[in-house]
């Protein structure tokens, strides 16, 4: 991403191309595969909703094509917890695609308790022409066999076969935050509140417990994992969040347990910002690697940071999300907005990252030029093949126009989940219970 | 900050959040976050599923609260009766609040509650030694089965929230609040902006006390009526 033109030009030039609407429930998560060709979204509702990229025409080779419905299915059901007395809630947490390895695409998607590996098959043939089943399946009457023929592969409409493979269950006795599938397309790991465990693939009645912060005595409890992730080269290399604000690097060729760390990313506190909030907002809600893998990507609340991984002392840029809610911290506590969980993203180049915000206002930063913008996912501020908006929030002062003041956010829609195509640029947003996919027609490559 | 969108002058915003065209003293808005961190405390001890990070973080809060407070010496409004407790023994018991409904029943801070005390919840609830051993008999809070002990054992820690996470016995709000005056609940709804379930009306209610909050000098004093009042009760049980 070099001039200032062409920044403005992939900020400015995000067209609406399809917006898929879910009248029945919240999305909960969003992500795109290793291509691009398959975005996920799980819901509040426990079902999965997959959406596939139209191949691009021949005839216009530069047009990207849309992205339609592909496959639905309930993954996860409400349970009840019986020794407990609690309910299990069936809204899906994350989806991660695992790389896929033959036609088959599979994909892990959690709930707050239980994993499962779903597989997700194409049929578009089928044999027609058995000796024994006439068309329907009904068995032939065999006086009415006289000779013998060998079924042939008809094309049929394309079917979509989704089937649990694998469930992973009983590891957790928190609320799983996290997922996240090793680059050794062997083993995955799961995160709740206290502990993180290893899982194979393969093997769904045993896991191994690699992080666990659980005090003996529960009353000493001051800090939560929030999120955690596998480096996306080293098979060894995972790093996790925890709700006091800082990043814990682990090894796990350390260790069995890797409860120490080799590398602790923290920021000292500035001590001109302190309040009763302070802890709170420095609370991880996401933390991303790099593309590349030399950098972390973390959002707290009211702003994203990036720390390279050999730097521990602080981050080494830093970004404003939405600053003016910093003097306003003691109604977003006492609203419980305080305690919202925004993802962040990387595009695929790692030169740009993105994360959402409140009124709907996803925000993009670029980390070459450190130009921002904030932008709106909803249906009446951007028309179908519309350039989108850039919107500006006003603290007092100044005023333009289309300006909106701080007090008239809406916080109750609130942008939490967001995914940048691996490739391109092309961005799915979830807004509550809409979801937008934006692209970018004019610079389609990544710069 | 309203989270509906909704416009409000600046006017009424400063109304609203004063009271009496007064700024609230730092004290004072300390105390109301105090109380505010302790009703979602015991909300989300209520609710079926208590999201643990959440309760970590206001329990942190609730913590920094009250080391500041003690460090200032106007925890309880009596400082020198309490010079030799650590500041960590402060830890506000929320257990009153979390009682089950059981245990309501007849709860002296109940009333106290009705008397529209602001330092209610700090002056009330007993203080807790968990660093000292001192805790109760009791081991947890939703194990406790009869009311005469619970009269007798506030001494719970606030960190017995994380224990009582594990050993969840979902109760409704309705039951918890039975036995309290629902008069107590009638709000100043400028306050809170933000209506969303049973939540806002506890945290609504405690905001208005704290806009109609006496003075911190006289508050002192009925802070040394209430924690008689619970030395009584304490010794008689």
């Amino acid at each position: 991403m070099g001039e200032d033109t062409d920044t403005r030009k992939i900020n400015h030039s995000f067209l609406r191309d399809h917006s898929y609407v879910t009248e029945a429930d919240v999305i909960s998560t969003v992500e795109f595969n290793h291509t691009g060709e398959l975005l996920a979204t799980g819901d509040k509702g426990g079902r999965v909703v997959i959406f596939q990229r139209e191949p691009e025409s021949k005839n216009t080779p530069h047009s990207q094509g849309e992205y339609d419905v592909y496959s639905t299915f309930q993954s996860h059901e409400p349970e009840f917890d019986y020794l407990k007395s609690l309910e299990i809630e069936e809204k899906i947490n994350k989806i991660k695609w695992l790389p896929q390895q033959n036609a088959a695409h599979s994909l892990l998607s959690t709930n707050d308790k239980t994993i499962k590996l779903w597989k997700i098959t194409e049929r578009d043939k089928r044999p027609e022409g058995y000796n024994l089943k006439d068309e329907e399946g009904k068995l032939k009457d065999l006086s009415t066999v006289t000779s013998l023929q060998v079924p042939v592969l008809k094309p049929m409409d394309l079917m979509v076969e989704v089937s649990p493979r694998r469930i992973f269950a009983n590891g957790h006795t928190y609320h799983i935050n996290s997922i996240s599938v090793n680059s050794d397309c062997e083993t995955y790991m799961s995160a709740d509140d206290l502990r993180i465990n290893l899982w194979h693939l393969a093997i769904t009645d045993r896991s191994f417990n690699i992080v666990d912060i659980k005090p003996a005595n529960m009353e000493d409890l001051t800090e939560v994992i929030t999120a955690s992730e596998f480096h996306p080269h080293h098979c060894n290399l995972f790093v996790y969040s925890s709700s006091k604000g800082s990043l814990r690097l682990c090894d796990m060729r350390a260790a069995a347990l890797c409860d120490k760390h080799s590398k602790l990313f923290e920021e000292p506190e500035d001590p001109s910002n302190r309040s009763f909030f302070s802890e709170i907002i420095s609370s991880v809600s996401d933390v991303k690697f790099s593309h590349s893998g030399r950098y972390m990507l973390t959002r707290d609340y009211l702003t994203v940071k990036v720390w390279d991984l050999n730097m521990e002392a602080r981050p080494i840029e830093t970004y404003q999300v939405h600053d003016y809610l910093r003097s306003k911290l003691c109604s977003l506590y006492e609203s419980d907005c305080i305690f919202d969980k925004f993802e962040c993203a990387w595009n695929g180049s790692d030169s740009v990252i993105m994360t959402g915000a409140y009124n709907n206002f996803f925000r993009m930063f670029d980390r070459n030029t450190k130009r921002d913008v904030t932008l709106e996912a909803s249906r009446e501020s951007s028309k179908p093949r519309a350039v989108l908006k850039p919107r500006r929030v006003c603290v007092g002062g100044k005023r333009r126009r289309d300006d909106i003041s701080v007090d008239s956010l809406d916080f109750t829609k609130k942008i939490l989940h967001t995914a940048w195509h691996p490739a391109e640029n092309i961005i799915a947003i979830a807004a509550t219970n809409n979801l937008y996919i934006f692209q970018d027609k004019v610079n389609s490559d990544m710069h | 900050m309203f989270a509906r969108g909704l416009k409000r002058k600046y006017g009424d915003q400063e109304e609203g959040v004063e009271g009496f065209s007064t700024v609230p003293s730092y004290s004072l808005q300390r105390q109301s976050l105090l109380d505010m961190s302790l009703v979602k405390l015991q909300l989300c001890h209520m609710l079926v599923e208590p999201n643990l990070c959440r309760s970590v973080l206001i329990a942190n809060t609730v913590r920094q609260i009250q080391e500041e407070m003690s460090r200032d010496g106007v925890w309880h409004g009596m400082a020198p009766q309490n010079a030799e407790r650590a500041p960590i023994d402060r830890l506000v018991s929320t257990e009153i609040l979390c009682r089950t409904a059981r245990a309501a029943d007849g709860e002296h801070p109940t009333p106290e509650l009705e008397d529209g005390s602001l330092q209610i919840s700090a002056s009330e609830l007993p203080i807790v030694s968990s660093a000292q051993g001192q805790r109760s008999p009791q081991s947890s809070l939703w194990e406790m089965d009869s009311p005469q002990e619970n009269r007798g054992s506030f001494h719970k820690s606030l960190d017995h929230i994380f224990e009582t996470l594990e050993n969840k016995n979902p109760n409704s709000v309705e039951d918890l609040f039975s036995d309290v005056d629902s008069s107590y609940y009638d709000l100043d709804t400028v306050l809170t902006g933000m209506m969303s379930g049973t939540k806002p009306s506890l945290c609504s209610g405690l905001d208005g006390f704290t806009a109609a909050a006496p003075p911190p000098s006289s508050t002192c004093k009925s802070d040394l009526t209430e924690l008689d009042h619970v030395v009584e009760i304490l010794v008689e049980t």
